[in-house]
Parts: structure tokens; C-alpha cells; sequence
């Protein structure tokens, strides 16, 4: 059991507004940890900043890389985070226009995540293009395509089959499959949990949706106004909630 | 294997701030290995609670409660799930699952989880469902709109998948015909003679003077 990532004490306030207020999180490698709370509660914002998009106003962020050194992520050279967010991370977008260029074409998007681990050889990651669209249910004849001309939810599984092809150690996801319809949001989140399993991939998810949490996250964060009201392991969490916010955010919903 | 010491339990109540109800006060008992001890007494007296808070579903507030000498009211929630993982499998009244997996999946996934081949793992989950005579037509298929019987099976080929150290059962026979019963308390002894410790909830009296040693009485323990 080993930590890959922690963060201390992160702090981020836009004017009066603490999005995030001393929050502190621990992922251990092959963890799946879920991130739960109101609209505005600030679970965004604090992916953000874990993920480098974001620089907090104070706190401290360390991962633990392939080569078993630990970064410090708030002082590390911009292209040496670029790279990471290239190789050994994933970042799974709310919106799958910010994950996605949208004037190349899917397998073009698939492929340079590939190029950018370096892959070379064009029959090679075409292959593995379609291997992958296929695995998230887009038909391979649409490997031309622009995503600009796809469906909503095609381009949300477009994001993740490019964000997945890499094998990243570490992922980000801000609402992965909100637009998705439940059958398709499904199958993705069973691909996610294989992959998590076969690889020991470590993932933060941000949802709204308890039934999400409940499937995918060993270990659940709730939080509310910039800051963490309660923790635990998920069935634990969403089946004898201590904190009163938490509660109530179980009791509004249907039983999931 | 399991011990369970001056454990309380209280919920808050709904509806704001009207305090707390106290469900569970000093529960005492232990469950050695090789054994399987039932849990008794009348419905809403605690059995499903005081289960859950062995496998960490439900906070447990007040007490100690040992698997394997580690109390596991000092574990963190990543070392409670790495210590589910690999010692403690239970079984639910009601299949949860995520929509779409299909029921051999489910099945393989404890043991992928601890690292055995694929091919074993196929292989181990193919023999529990064809012995719960879970017809093999079922088995690519989600388990979400079979009957309640075939749930019911589908869950305990899950929790019985591995050689857990410990092993909580909450009426895993409740909604099964006398033959697949019978397998069940088959599979039951079979557990014990590989060492598992196992607490169960069986309504049915026949089930536990079958395979259980020993009774707690919940309602001994109740807080009103
Ligand atoms: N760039 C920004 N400028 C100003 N305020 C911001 C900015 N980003 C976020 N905020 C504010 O910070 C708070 C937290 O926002 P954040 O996006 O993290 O919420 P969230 O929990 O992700 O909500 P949602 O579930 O709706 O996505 C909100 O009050 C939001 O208005
Ligand atoms: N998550 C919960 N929140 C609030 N109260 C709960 C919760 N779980 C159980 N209780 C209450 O605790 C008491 C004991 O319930 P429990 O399910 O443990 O009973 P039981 O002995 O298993 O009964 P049965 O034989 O009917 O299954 C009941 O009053 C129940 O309403
Ligand atoms: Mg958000
Ligand atoms: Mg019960």
C-alpha cells in the first residue's frame, strides 16, 4: 500500500469565494477515490489544482513518479508538467470540448496521445485507434471524423478512449459520464474499473451522481463549501453517513 | 478469527435534530475459525447492523471489534478495504451491482482482485455457478433482471468465491427453494472444514441447527 499522490492544506479562494479551504487528500496506488458535494462546493476546483491546472494560493502537492521520485508539483518546471499530463496522467474533462481538439479528426486524437509516449509507426496506432473506439462503442467506420460532428456523448467517449489509450498511472475525471445515457455510462464505467484493476491505475472522480460513487470508489470525500464534511469508505459513507450534510445529500436522492 | 467487544451503536434520527436512538449496547461474542456462529432474535433487534459494522458499512462509534487481532476500529478506510479484500466476504440479503457487468465477471472479480489468473478465475466462478445450478444461458448475462432466487445465488457465488478468513452471511438463504438451500448449507460446511470463520442471519431454524455451533442472541444485547 503505497501513497502516489498527497496534498496538503490547499487553499484557493476567488474574491470572497473559498473554493477550497485547507483541504488535504491522500491517493494510495490503485485506489479509486471519489469526490462528492453540492453544485459549487468546490470539487472542481480542487481537481484542478491536484492536477496542475490550477495553481492554488497555498498548500503543498507531491506525486510519486514511474521512477519512484517524489515531485514537488507547485514548484515543478511547466514543461516537465506538461510532459506528465502527457504520459503518466489522464484527465477526463467535464466537458469533452476541453479535452479534445475538435478540428482533428478522433483517430488524430487517439493517435497523438499515442505519438506523445512515442509511438511511431502510423499502422501501429491505427490499430490501436481502433481497438479502443470500439471499446467505447463508437463504430471504427467514424475514425475519420471530426469530433465536432459527433454526438455529445460520442465525444465524451471519444475523451476517454484517448485519455485511457496511454495507460496513465494516475487519472482525473470531472463528471465523466454526465451526459452519458445509462446503458453506455455503464459499460464505460466497467472499462474504467477493469483497467483500474489489471493496471493499478489510481483515479480521482468528481460526480454528482451517488450511484457513480458507489459503483467505482473504494473511498469517498464529501465535501461542501471549499471543504471536506466527511470521508470514509464509500458503502460506509453513502449507508450511515455521519455528517448532517451528508445525510441529507444521501436521504434527497432515490436509494441507489 | 473474529471478536467483538462492549460494541454500542445509536443512528441519528431523521427529521433534524432529535438526537440519537441507541439500536445496540455492550455486544460481546466471538466466532473462532471453523465455526459458524448465528445470529438470532426479532426483526429490527440489530443482527443486520451489528454485521454491517464488522465489515465497516456502518461506523461503529463505541467498542472493539478484532478480525484476526487487528481492531479494526483503528484502521484507516484504504486498510479497512485492503483488509475486506483479502480476509472478509459478505454476503447481502440483496444483490448490488453495477449494471451491465455480467454475472460471471462479477463473479471473477474477488479473485482477479487478489491476483489469480484469468483463466482460474473463469474456471473457479464457472464450477460455483453451475453447482448453484445457475443455468450456464445466465452467465453473460447481468444479473439485474434475473428472479430472486438467481440474485440471491449470484451473491453468494460472489462471497463464496474465495476462502475468506471471515465470512458474514445476512440471510443468504432466504429466498431459495429446499434443493439450492441444501447446497447452500453444503457449501457452508465446506468453509468451515477450510477454517473460515463465518457469522450468519438465517431466519430458517432447520439452516441453523444444520450448520451452525452456536446462537447469539441479539436482543440480549438491545439498548431499549
Ligand atoms: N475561475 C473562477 N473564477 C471565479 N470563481 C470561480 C472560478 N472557478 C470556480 N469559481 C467559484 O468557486 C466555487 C467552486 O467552484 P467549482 O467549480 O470548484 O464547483 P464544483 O463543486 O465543481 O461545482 P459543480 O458541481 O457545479 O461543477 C464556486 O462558487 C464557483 O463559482
Ligand atoms: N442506516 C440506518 N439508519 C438508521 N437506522 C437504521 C439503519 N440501519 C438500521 N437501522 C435501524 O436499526 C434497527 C435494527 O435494524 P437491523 O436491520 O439491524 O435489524 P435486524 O435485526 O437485522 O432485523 P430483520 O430481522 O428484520 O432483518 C432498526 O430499528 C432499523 O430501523
Ligand atoms: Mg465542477
Ligand atoms: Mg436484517
Amino acid at each position: 500500500m503505497e501513497q502516489i499522490l498527497k496534498a496538503k492544506a490547499i487553499n484557493k479562494k476567488f474574491g470572497d469565494v473559498y473554493a477550497c479551504n485547507n483541504l488535504s487528500i491522500e491517493l494510495y496506488t490503485g485506489e479509486v477515490v471519489g469526490i462528492v458535494g453540492e453544485s459549487g462546493s468546490g470539487k472542481s476546483t480542487l481537481l484542478n489544482c491536484l492536477s496542475g491546472s490550477l495553481v492554488p494560493d497555498g498548500g503543498n502537492i507531491t506525486y510519486l513518479d514511474r521512477d519512484n521520485n517524489w515531485l514537488d508539483l507547485l514548484s515543478l518546471p511547466e514543461p516537465r508538467k506538461r510532459n506528465l499530463l502527457r504520459t503518466e496522467w489522464a484527465f477526463v474533462h467535464q466537458n469533452p470540448r476541453d479535452g479534445l481538439r475538435m478540428a482533428v479528426s478522433a483517430g488524430g486524437n487517439i493517435g497523438e496521445r499515442l505519438m506523445a509516449i512515442g509511438y511511431r509507426n502510423y499502422s501501429q496506432i491505427r490499430a490501436e485507434a481502433t481497438e479502443w473506439i470500439e471499446k467505447v462503442e463508437i463504430d471504427a467506420i467514424r475514425l475519420d471524423d471530426k469530433p465536432s460532428i459527433f454526438s455529445g456523448g460520442m465525444q465524451q467517449r471519444l475523451q476517454i478512449a484517448k485519455n485511457l489509450i496511454t495507460k496513465p498511472r494516475l487519472i482525473f475525471m470531472d463528471e465523466p459520464t454526465g451526459g452519458l445515457d445509462v446503458s453506455v455510462q455503464a459499460r464505460l464505467l466497467d472499462l474504467i474499473r477493469s483497467l483500474v484493476r489489471e493496471l493499478g491505475l489510481s483515479v480521482i472522480i468528481v460526480t454528482h451522481d451517488l450511484a457513480v460513487a458507489r459503483f467505482m470508489a473504494n473511498r469517498l470525500i464529501v465535501m461542501k463549501n471549499g471543504k471536506i464534511v466527511e470521508t470514509g469508505l464509500t458503502d460506509q459513507v453513502l449507508d450511515d453517513p455521519q455528517h448532517s450534510y451528508t445525510q441529507l445529500l444521501v436521504s434527497s436522492i432515490l436509494k441507489v | 478469527m473474529l471478536e467483538v467487544k462492549n460494541v454500542a451503536k445509536s443512528f441519528n434520527l431523521k427529521n433534524l435534530d432529535k438526537g440519537k436512538f441507541s439500536v445496540i449496547r455492550d455486544a460481546c461474542f466471538n466466532v473462532n475459525s471453523g465455526e459458524c456462529v448465528a445470529l438470532i432474535g426479532n426483526s429490527g433487534c440489530g443482527k443486520s447492523t451489528l454485521m454491517r459494522m464488522i465489515y465497516g458499512n456502518y461506523v461503529c462509534a463505541e467498542g472493539e471489534i478484532y478480525i484476526d487481532k487487528e481492531n479494526i476500529l483503528d484502521l484507516k478506510a484504504i486498510e479497512m478495504s485492503i483488509l475486506r479484500k483479502q480476509k472478509m466476504g459478505y454476503v447481502s440479503q440483496f444483490l448490488r451491482v453495477l449494471p451491465r457487468v455480467s454475472t460471471i465477471d462479477l463473479v471473477m472479480e474477488p479473485l482477479l482482485d487478489q491476483f489469480e489468473s484469468r483463466a482460474r478465475a473463469k474456471d473457479i466462478a464457472e464450477t460455483l455457478l453451475s453447482r448453484l445450478n445457475l443455468s450456464s444461458q445466465l452467465w453473460h448475462l447481468s444479473p439485474l433482471t434475473f428472479s430472486g432466487g438467481e440474485q440471491q445465488r449470484v451473491n453468494i457465488a460472489i462471497g463464496f468465491s474465495k476462502d475468506y478468513k471471515l465470512l458474514l452471511l445476512d440471510e443468504p438463504t432466504a429466498s431459495l427453494d429446499r434443493e439450492n438451500k441444501k447446497i447452500v448449507m453444503d457449501m457452508i460446511s465446506e468453509k468451515k472444514e477450510k477454517g473460515s470463520a463465518i457469522l450468519g442471519i438465517f431466519h430458517d431454524k432447520e439452516v441453523r441447527d444444520k450448520v451452525c455451533e452456536r446462537e447469539i442472541d441479539v436482543s440480549n444485547f438491545s439498548a431499549s
